[in-house]
C-alpha cells in the first residue's frame, strides 16, 4: 500500500484544469498507464550500439534513426509556439454549468406538514413527503444528481402557502406529452374549487381518456404546487391522491371547499346550478354558482338539461368542456 | 480502500456528494476538451452537461466493485468522446452547413468586451484551424497538447493503439503548422 502522505490530492486542483497529470508522478497502484508515457522509455534507449547482442552481427549501422523522431519534439515542448498555443486553449467550465446537470433540493413547511422539494434551472420537479428515501426515489424517477440548496427558490414558500403557484416555474421535461397537458389544465383551477375528471379530459382534447386522466395526475410530480387535489370524482368523492385521499380531503377542506354540499348535491344527482336571473349554470364549487342564493338556484344533473332550459355555461369554471 | 483517491472515495460514500467531486475535479478537461472539438461554446456546455449526466446514470447502476475499479477521468473522457462522436456522426447524415467565413464561436456569450479582445489576439486563430483537421487528428491533438492526458489514456479513451494515437498527433501537428504557415 502506498503511504497516504504521499497520495496527491487532486481536489486541490479545485479550479478545475489541472494540465499537470497527477497520475503523471506515479504513485499509487492504480496507475497502469505509467510506462507507456513519456520520451525517457527505456526500450527506446536500451537498443543503442552498446547492446551486446549485437556486437556479433558485422558493421550495422547503429540504430540511431530508430530513437531520433519523438526525443527532440518532447525537448522542443516548452519553446514550441504551436504546442504553447494549444497548451492556452484550456478553458474553465462555466460558473452554474453544475445546475444544467444537477438539481437542488431544500426542505420547506408545506400546508400538510414539511415538505421536500427539488428544482433544476427550469423550475421545480419534485415535491414530496420528507421520507429516507427522498433522493432514492428522485434518482429513479429522474436520473439526475440532487445536491442540497442553500435556499428555497424565490416565490415556493409563499405558493405553497396560499395555494396560488401560477407564478411559479416548474420543470416538466420529465413527462409524456399527454401528462404534461393533464397537469397543465389542472393547473389552471383555482383555490376553492374542484372540477371532475372528465373535465380535464375534455379539455386537452381527449374526451374517452378520463382514467388516464386520473393516472396521470396520480404521477403528478409537483403536488400542491400543480393542485391535482381539485381534481375530484364527480360523485362528490374525493378520489385518490399522491398523499393519499385524508389529505386530500383536508386540503379541499382547508381550502374552503364544501366536500359535505358537494355530496349532498351528487346524492340527490345534481352535478350543476345554475342561477335563473343571470342564465349561467356552473359547477357547484365555481365562485359563480357559490354566490347564487337559494331562491334563484337551480340544479341540473346534465349540462344537456341546462341548455334544454335556457341555460348557457359559465365561461369562468366552463363547465361546456364536458358534454 | 485507503488507496483510492477522493473522488472515488466519496463516490462509493455517497453518490451524489461524490458526483459533485467528480464534477469538480474534470469539469476543466471535460469543457476544455468538448469546446476544442466542437469549436462552439454552446456546444460544448451541452456536450459537458451531456456526458455527466450520462456518467451519473452509470454510476447509479454501478455496484461498489466497479465504481472502486474506475478510472475516473479516463472513463468520463471515454464518455464524452463517444457522445461528440455520436453527435459529429448525427450531423454528417445532414447537408453540413457552410461554415467558412462563419467567426467561430468558442467564447462565453456572457463574456466582456476586454477579455473577448484578449482571446481573439492568442486562441481563436488556432482554434479555427484545429477545426480543419479530420475528427481523429483533433482529438489526439487536443487530448495531448490541450488537456495533457498521457498517450496511453487517450489510447484508451479513443479505443485506438498508443501507435495510432502518436501518428495522429505527429499528423495533426505536422497539419497544424502547415496551416498556419499557409494563413
Amino acid at each position: 500500500m502506498t503511504p497516504r502522505p504521499a497520495t496527491p490530492d487532486p481536489t486541490s486542483h479545485s479550479a478545475g484544469m489541472n494540465p499537470t497529470n497527477p497520475r503523471a508522478t506515479g504513485q499509487g497502484p492504480t496507475n497502469l498507464h505509467a510506462t507507456g508515457q513519456g520520451p525517457t522509455n527505456p526500450r527506446a534507449t536500451g537498443q543503442g550500439p552498446t547492446n551486446p547482442h549485437a556486437t556479433g552481427q558485422g558493421p550495422t549501422n547503429p540504430p540511431v534513426a530508430g530513437q531520433g523522431p519523438t526525443v527532440p519534439r518532447e525537448v522542443g515542448q516548452g519553446r514550441d509556439p504551436l504546442l504553447a498555443g494549444l497548451a492556452a486553449l484550456v478553458t474553465d467550465a462555466p460558473d452554474g454549468l453544475l445546475d444544467r446537470i444537477a438539481a437542488r433540493w431544500v426542505r420547506v413547511p408545506g400546508p400538510i406538514g414539511e415538505l421536500d422539494v427539488a428544482f433544476t434551472d427550469q423550475g421545480i420537479v419534485y415535491v414530496h413527503e420528507p421520507v429516507e428515501g427522498f433522493a432514492e426515489s428522485f434518482r429513479k424517477r429522474f436520473g439526475r444528481p440532487l445536491l442540497p440548496a442553500a435556499k428555497p427558490p424565490a416565490g415556493l414558500v409563499p405558493a405553497l402557502r396560499t395555494g396560488r403557484s401560477s407564478g411559479l416555474r416548474l420543470d416538466l421535461r420529465g413527462l409524456s406529452d399527454f401528462q404534461r397537458d393533464v397537469l397543465l389544465a389542472a393547473r389552471a383551477i383555482p383555490r376553492g374549487e374542484v372540477r371532475p375528471y372528465a373535465w380535464i379530459a375534455e379539455r386537452i382534447g381527449r374526451p374517452r381518456a378520463v382514467r388516464a386522466v386520473g393516472t396521470a395526475l396520480g404521477g403528478n410530480p409537483v403536488p400542491l404546487l400543480i393542485p391535482c387535489h381539485r381534481v375530484t370524482r364527480s360523485d362528490g368523492g374525493v378520489g385518490e391522491y399522491v398523499f393519499g385521499p385524508a389529505v386530500k380531503e383536508r386540503l379541499l377542506a382547508a381550502e374552503g371547499v364544501d366536500l359535505d354540499r358537494l355530496r349532498a348535491l351528487a346524492r340527490e344527482r345534481v352535478f350543476y346550478l345554475g342561477s335563473d336571473t343571470t342564465g349561467v349554470v356552473c359547477f357547484p364549487t365555481c365562485r359563480n354558482a357559490r354566490r347564487i342564493t337559494p331562491a334563484h338556484r337551480h340544479g341540473f344533473r346534465t349540462l344537456a338539461q341546462a341548455r334544454t332550459a335556457g341555460y348557457r355555461p359559465c365561461r369562468t369554471c366552463e363547465p361546456g368542456q364536458v358534454a | 480502500m485507503d488507496c483510492l483517491d477522493p473522488v472515488r472515495k466519496a463516490l462509493l460514500d455517497d453518490l451524489d456528494e461524490g458526483f459533485a467531486e467528480l464534477f469538480a475535479a474534470h469539469r476543466g478537461l471535460v469543457f476544455t476538451t468538448a469546446l476544442r472539438l466542437s469549436g462552439r461554446w454552446a456546444d460544448a456546455e451541452d456536450l459537458t452537461a451531456e456526458a455527466f449526466l450520462r456518467a451519473y446514470r452509470a454510476l447509479a447502476g454501478y455496484d461498489r466493485d466497479r465504481i472502486a475499479g474506475l478510472q475516473p477521468r479516463a472513463w468520463l473522457m471515454t464518455i464524452l468522446m463517444n457522445l461528440w462522436r455520436n453527435c459529429a456522426r448525427t450531423r454528417s447524415r445532414k447537408p453540413p452547413p457552410d461554415l467558412r467565413g462563419v467567426p467561430v464561436e468558442t467564447a462565453d456569450p456572457r463574456e466582456s468586451v476586454e477579455g473577448t479582445a484578449a482571446r481573439h489576439e492568442t486562441g481563436d486563430e488556432l482554434q479555427a484551424l484545429l477545426g480543419r483537421l479530420p475528427a481523429e487528428q483533433r482529438a489526439a491533438v487536443v487530448l495531448r497538447h490541450v488537456v495533457d492526458l498521457p498517450v496511453s489514456e487517450i489510447a484508451t479513451v479513443l479505443k485506438i493503439p498508443q501507435g495510432t494515437v502518436k501518428s495522429h498527433i505527429s499528423r495533426g501537428l505536422k497539419r497544424l503548422r502547415a496551416l498556419g504557415g499557409a494563413q
